[in-house]
């Protein structure tokens, strides 16, 4: 008897897959499977729900040519370009607002209702001031990315534990080591915060701008793609970009260890 | 004794009027610089209209391009959007929080829709609802409805224990539980939910209205374009600009009013 009672109880054998992933599993395919029977069933109009197998050969087409490449790359190097410049600046004047109390109440309130107008009204503006090319993406994506990442660096700054500060002053630190060795590293996770709203708001700014006008770039192969009715083309394109933008994001905020605070 | 007085406080006053004094100025100084650098020919007025051109449209914009009309179009589209919000982004947020196992399974993939740029699908709605008023609606409905359900989870999932505690300690059931205490206390963030997605909208109803050069006032901007009419395009910019800011300011003060109201 004491020796039954000895017995450590064998753990279960874990399952194959939890009930999150089997019903994650479960949604994913009634989806697929409606989306099929959609496609087949004629109820809508044709084209509009194309088959699964058709997306799926879109998908493969499209990461099998060289095309989808470079203009990936195009607009790729315009997000970049936007979110260096307007990144750049919003942390500029981030900064300086957050350390002047006189110009952020003169100021800040300009840019907390500015920033979320609609940016893409400026598109006009931005042809006439930097052409039909690249050019006025960027001056679209920077106008886009500059208010999220002033508006968290501004919001960053303030909230530096005052402690952090008087350390670096007792330690006497110049302003060059105030700023790296206090400042950026204490405000890291509000300016990672911004820089992946800044980035998510420059990718669909340039995107958009590039489906109002553009012969490069992923905006413009969607909006041919719409102009030629070629809907399993359009839904790999959607599918494929919403992936790499999730990535991004993904990846932006790991390495700001957003994640780590989430848990924490 | 009332010179005394009234001196610091009128110091006060002046200082507390400084900063927005200083913004405003800056504004100013900023259109009358322009103003000089284009009359003198060294920004190309074919570029950059002057501003007092700018100015002076306004009232042949507002008059000749039925802006009022526009503007009410526009604010439809938006606020129907902002409905069909408020009940789906609500009813899934809720659903969400009474299936955990749903919540589990879909949170992440809400969040990441959230930062995916889901405007883009807007030649997709094109095909599907046809250019029209529907397509602009939708696609300000589903490309704001995530916010809203995360926020609305995220309010009821944050109600204080003690709060949920006093229902239990008093037998309530499931649905007085929800109706009397839940629900309540997450109000004010789903207001903050609703706010930022009615925001989200407007913002995807202007941008959409532009792009496919349909309905209020984003098509305004689009047609001005074309017609190289420049001051009328930098005017009705600056229209659409001050009515989303202005559409900005009285949610906030809606949303504060019904906060307090709670």
């Amino acid at each position: 008897m004491a020796d039954t009672s000895r017995i450590t109880p064998v753990a279960a054998p874990a399952p194959l897959m939890g009930p999150v992933t089997l019903l994650r599993v479960a949604i994913i395919l009634t989806v697929l499977a409606v989306w099929e029977f959609l496609s087949h069933s004629g109820w809508l109009y044709r084209d509009v729900v194309p088959s699964l197998i058709a997306i799926g050969h879109a998908i493969f087409d499209l990461l099998a040519h060289g095309e989808y490449y470079f203009n990936l790359a195009v607009t790729a190097g315009e997000v970049g370009a936007a979110l260096a410049i307007g990144g750049g600046l919003g942390l500029v004047v981030g900064i300086v607002l957050g350390v002047n109390r006189f110009l952020a109440k003169a100021f800040e309130s300009y840019l907390y209702y500015l920033g979320p107008t609609p940016k893409i009204i400026f598109f006009p503006i931005m042809i006439m001031w930097f052409g039909v090319g690249p050019g006025s993406k960027i001056a679209l994506g920077t106008l886009s990315c500059f208010f999220p990442v002033a508006l968290s660096a501004a919001a960053g700054m303030r909230q530096i534990d005052k402690v952090l500060i008087r350390v670096g002053n007792s330690f006497r630190a110049t302003t060059a080591q105030m700023v790296f060795k206090i400042y950026l590293p204490a405000m890291r996770h509000p300016i990672i915060n911004g820089v992946r709203l800044g980035l998510g708001v420059a990718l669909i700014g340039t995107l958009l701008a590039e489906t109002k006008l553009s012969n490069k770039g992923i905006g413009f192969l969607i909006i041919n793609a719409y102009s030629t009715f070629d809907m399993p083309r359009m839904y790999a394109m959607l599918i494929v970009l919403f992936i790499l933008s999730i990535g991004a994001n993904a990846i932006v905020g790991r390495l700001g260890g957003l994640d780590s605070i989430k848990r924490s | 004794m009332s010179t005394t007085a009234t001196t610091p406080a009128r110091h006060s006053t002046i200082r507390n009027a400084l900063p927005a004094l200083t913004g405003l100025g800056t504004l100013v100084a900023f259109f009358v610089v322009m103003e000089l650098l284009i009359q003198t020919g060294v920004l190309s007025r074919f570029i950059i209209p002057p501003p007092s051109e700018i100015f002076a449209s306004f009232p042949r914009v507002i008059v000749e391009e039925h802006v009022l009309a526009r503007f009410v179009q526009t604010l439809t589209e938006c606020l129907t959007a902002g409905v069909m919000l408020t009940v789906f982004g609500v009813a899934g947020g809720v659903l969400m929080h009474r299936f955990k196992l749903l919540q589990q399974a879909c949170e992440t993939w809400v969040a990441a829709l959230a930062s995916a740029p889901v405007v883009l699908c807007y030649p997709l709605f094109l095909v599907i609802y046809g250019r029209n008023a529907w397509t602009i609606i939708m696609m300000g409905f589903v490309s704001a409805l995530p916010p809203v359900i995360l926020k609305t989870l995220e309010g009821i999932s944050g109600t204080r224990k003690v709060l949920v505690n006093v229902g239990r300690s008093f037998n309530l059931t499931p649905s007085q539980q929800f109706w009397k205490i839940l629900f309540p206390a997450a109000l004010p963030t789903i207001f903050v939910g609703i706010r930022l997605g009615l925001i989200f909208a407007l913002i995807n109803v202007v941008g959409v209205e532009f792009l496919i050069n349909f309905g209020g006032l984003g098509q305004l901007i689009n047609e001005l374009a074309e017609r190289y009419d420049l001051p009328g395009t930098y005017a009705a910019i600056c229209f659409v600009v001050l009515v989303s800011v202005l559409f900005f300011m009285v949610l906030e003060k809606a949303e504060r009013w019904l906060t307090r109201a709670e």
